[in-house]
């Protein structure tokens, strides 16, 4: 009776195990099956004008009659600007934004930025492509799909981000760092800046990378701003192309050809994104001990 | 003597590739207390937590030789099993903190299937009574474990093993996270546990040994150096090394 | 430094005033009436945001639904049952899942998904679970069930992340009290360690659930586009977030343009509460160290 009881207890644990294992395996299958798809079609489609070229008019291949693909020029070209002209006004704003909210800290009003910016983090990221969208459709209506509007979308999603990293990696910088400097006779703000922030750095950059890999990513706040475009950039108040619109765009298509270009930025998306992580990884590993072996 | 509960064969324990202890051969008799005493770093606590095999928990640790419970292999036996025969009370209190007084207690019945209210009621007081918790919580038995002060929770822990129905029971430095008065009246509810289990318990304080235990065992670093009837070990240790400590002149 | 800390401010601000100014119209020629206004109805003008409130409902709920034992389980696996060397690299694969973006979800859902959904899933449903009422319809792939699955997929890992966090935050003290007593692995997770990270678990719980609320692209192109009440799990829908999407920039009147708007303030007002709960649950337990301060 007592055996027949342990018995059973031991058992149920086992299949407990079994099944948490199970979930890992079936959490991975996506992933796998994303790799894959993305890899086997996309893959094919690199080539130096893949990166470099418009795509082709999109067409189904018919025996005898194979389509030419193009490339995705326009849209990695319209990542790139757009990503970083939201980068540098993310940088700009949110710099400022978490020195203050940390060094005035225990005030109301760094507290205050701090939960803004923590609230803003929750945002879909589509509302901050239908605020910008609405306010200048309301201000300046001409200039709504817009390389400007697109970059100021992306920085919406993407200033809480860094704001809140970087203020946490402030944080964690000991005030006895502060003390110090401010004994030394240097002022607050130098200290902030030169002294705290410097420590700071490797949480700072991650913060940072972190964002431009989300801004990346994202194609909700495009589709009311950027909005897309065939052709490579034409200016600030014009419409551009980003991977990710593309995607959407092509992957909703018939066409076999625009389809291949999907899966082709697709990977290209994927791929762009661990190497960041990795790196980012690797560089503030190499930071952190630099910092420590001082 | 009694007669041998638990025995101790050539055992070794690593942490890390390192041994802690090695090479001990010890018999605990049963419903006797048993201290083991030594400087700090001497593997006492090391050697008790190889008893329940509460060892191995820990990652790269590992253990060589045979502990024996009335005559078989512990480590030949599921842990699970062993440490329902061998409880444990620790250095620190560990009441679990999200339950109450009660569920604390009656934990390890939750373990074994279904038990009818009043078989875990009976169980329950009867554990808290002979931990010299009962009177002091009757009255308050689904306040949360945590409402306590620190000797209140260690006698809470000790009627936590206690339930379990357990034939050794090991303490690792009971008292020493609690204070004096706390520390006699767990030091008086030892003597009484000893009339139904076989006790051992760590110490590094020698007068509490002294006090306890009817069997004491001297360690230093990693090794057994002397075994006997606490009288004996006090008054005329047979090792230079045990006297040398007990006399104070180190550790 | 005062400039950045006073965007992040305002920002939210901003973002609240002018929606709220451009949802006055609707709000005006329906009044507490679009909440369970059923019809969305550009030729005869009315609106009511039931439809989509039901559609993103639906698609989280059943997302959470799939997705939470899946998290919870890797989860289990990963602090108790995996190999110390095991833990990390298993970890790391599962937040790859997080980088993934939304619009790649979406084209996988579209490709490979939906068919399979289609092929096998649902006729299997249909077949064994009719008798619920829950799988009416024909089965197409592509419909509120497929969006929910990819949202499933989507919030595994922060549900993961923030539940391996906690699990792991609890004190071997309270692991070794269950150990001691002859508990089994099972017995001793459930008894030491689910107790004490409970409000970590929910809290994570309540930011996947944010997520899912807001999630577009991957809904977008998986859900169907119909802007009705879906009457089973295999209709096609549309949530609040895709209905933004797909009809902002197409609306044939300023009365539709507003509903919209509409919708979009009532998806960020339950976003950012279920964001704002989120977090404090999560920071209460990881900053106090435990579940219950003692």
């Amino acid at each position: 009776m007592r055996f027949d009881r342990h018995a059973r207890r031991k058992w149920f644990s086992h299949a407990i195990t079994v099944l948490a294992g199970l979930s890992v395996l079936v959490v991975l299958i996506p992933l796998a099956s994303i790799l894959y798809e993305a890899a086997s079609i996309g893959g094919p489609a690199f080539s130096p004008s893949f990166f470099t070229q418009t795509s082709a008019t999109p067409c189904s291949p018919t025996p005898g009659h194979p389509c030419s693909l193009g490339g995705i020029g326009p849209a990695l070209q319209g990542t790139i600007i757009l990503v970083g002209l939201a980068g540098l006004i993310s940088v700009a704003v949110e710099v400022a934004a978490a020195v203050f909210a940390t060094e005035y800290r225990g005030r109301g009003l760094g507290r205050a930025i701090s939960f803004t910016a923590d609230v803003l983090t929750g945002i879909p990221s589509v509302i901050a492509g239908v605020f910008i969208y609405t306010y200048f459709v309301l201000y300046d209506p001409t200039i709504v799909f817009s390389t400007l509007t697109g970059a100021l979308a992306l920085s919406v999603i993407m200033i809480p981000i860094v704001t809140r990293t970087t203020e946490e990696a402030l944080r964690t910088v000991p005030n006895s760092i502060r003390e110090a400097a401010l004994a030394l006779g240097i002022s607050k703000w130098r200290t902030t800046l030169q002294i705290v922030f410097v420590t700071a750095l490797p949480g700072v950059l991650t913060g940072a990378l972190l964002s431009v890999m989300r801004g990346a990513g994202e194609a909700a706040p495009l589709l009311f701003t950027a909005f897309g475009s065939r052709i490579f950039f034409q200016g600030l108040n014009k419409p551009i192309n980003a991977l990710p619109l593309l995607i959407y765009n092509f992957a909703e298509s018939p066409y076999q050809n625009w389809i291949e270009l999907a899966w082709g930025a697709a990977l290209l998306l994927i791929i762009l994104i661990l190497v960041v992580n990795v790196l980012s990884r690797l560089m503030i590993q190499r930071m952190v001990r630099r910092m420590r072996g001082q | 003597m009694n007669p041998t509960k638990l025995r101790v064969d050539h055992l070794t324990a690593f942490y890390d590739g390192k041994a802690a202890i090695s090479d001990i051969n010890l018999e605990f008799p049963e419903r006797a207390v048993s201290a083991i005493i030594g400087p700090s770093g001497c593997g006492k606590s090391t050697l008790i937590r190889c008893l329940n095999r509460m060892h191995e928990t820990v990652p790269r640790t590992r253990v060589e030789g045979h502990v024996l419970l009335d005559g078989e292999d512990v480590y030949a036996e599921d842990p699970v099993r062993v440490r329902r025969r061998i409880g444990m009370v620790f250095q620190k209190p560990n009441p679990f903190v999200t339950m109450s007084i009660y569920n604390n207690v009656s934990a390890a019945l939750r373990f074994n299937g279904r038990h009818s209210r009043e078989a875990t009621d009976r169980a329950v007081v009867r554990s808290l009574e002979q931990a010299a918790l009962w009177d002091e919580v009757k009255d308050r038995i689904d306040a949360p474990a945590t409402s306590l002060s620190g000797g209140q929770q260690q006698r809470l822990c000790i009627a936590r093993a206690l339930a379990a129905n357990p034939e050794v029971i090991l303490m690792d430095e009971p008292c020493s996270a609690l204070d004096p008065i706390a520390t006699s009246k767990i030091e008086e509810l030892i003597g009484r546990l000893k009339n139904d289990y076989t006790v051992v318990i760590v110490t590094h304080n020698m007068q509490q040994a002294a006090r306890v235990s009817d069997y004491t065992a001297f360690l230093y670093i990693g090794k057994l150096i002397e075994f006997g009837p606490t009288e004996e070990l006090f008054e005329r240790p047979k090792e230079h090394l045990t006297e040398a400590y007990i006399t104070g002149r180190f550790g | 430094m005062l400039v950045g800390g006073f965007i992040v401010l305002l920002l939210i601000f901003l973002i609240a005033a002018i929606l709220v100014r451009e949802a006055s119209a609707s709000f005006q020629a329906f009044g507490f009436a679009f909440l369970w206004g059923t019809q969305w109805n550009p030729a005869t003008n009315i609106y009511g945001v039931v439809p989509f409130a039901v559609g993103t409902l639906l698609t989280s709920g059943i997302g959470l639904l799939i997705g939470v034992p899946l998290a919870l389980g890797s989860a289990i696996f990963i602090t108790t049952q995996a190999p110390t060397w095991l833990r990390g690299p298993v970890g790391t694969v599962i937040e790859l899942l997080a980088a993934i973006p939304s619009v790649v979800y979406g084209f996988w859902g579209l490709y490979v998904l939906g068919p399979y959904m289609h092929a096998t899933v649902e006729p299997n449903l249909q077949h064994f679970l009719g008798w619920t009422g829950l799988f009416g319809g024909t089965a197409s792939g592509t419909d509120v069930l497929t969006a929910s699955v990819i949202l499933a997929v989507m919030v595994v890992p922060t549900i993961s992340a923030v539940s391996r966090e906690t699990l792991a935050a609890v004190p071997a003290a309270q692991k070794e009290a269950a150990l001691s007593l002859g508990a089994t692995n099972w017995e001793t997770t459930r008894v030491s360690l689910i107790p004490y990270a409970r409000s970590g678990i929910i809290g994570g719980i309540v930011l996947g659930l944010g997520r899912a609320l807001g999630e577009t692209m991957a809904v977008t192109m998986t859900i169907g586009n119909r802007d009705t009440v879906p009457t089973s799990l295999l209709s096609q829908g549309q949530s609040i977030a895709s209905l933004m999407a797909n009809e902002l920039t197409s609306t044939t009147g300023p009365l539709q343009y507003s509903a919209i708007i509409e919708a979009g303030l009532i998806l960020l007002l339950i976003s950012l509460l279920v964001n704002v709960s989120a977090r404090l649950l999560v920071w209460r337990v990881l900053k106090v160290g435990g579940g219950i301060v003692e």
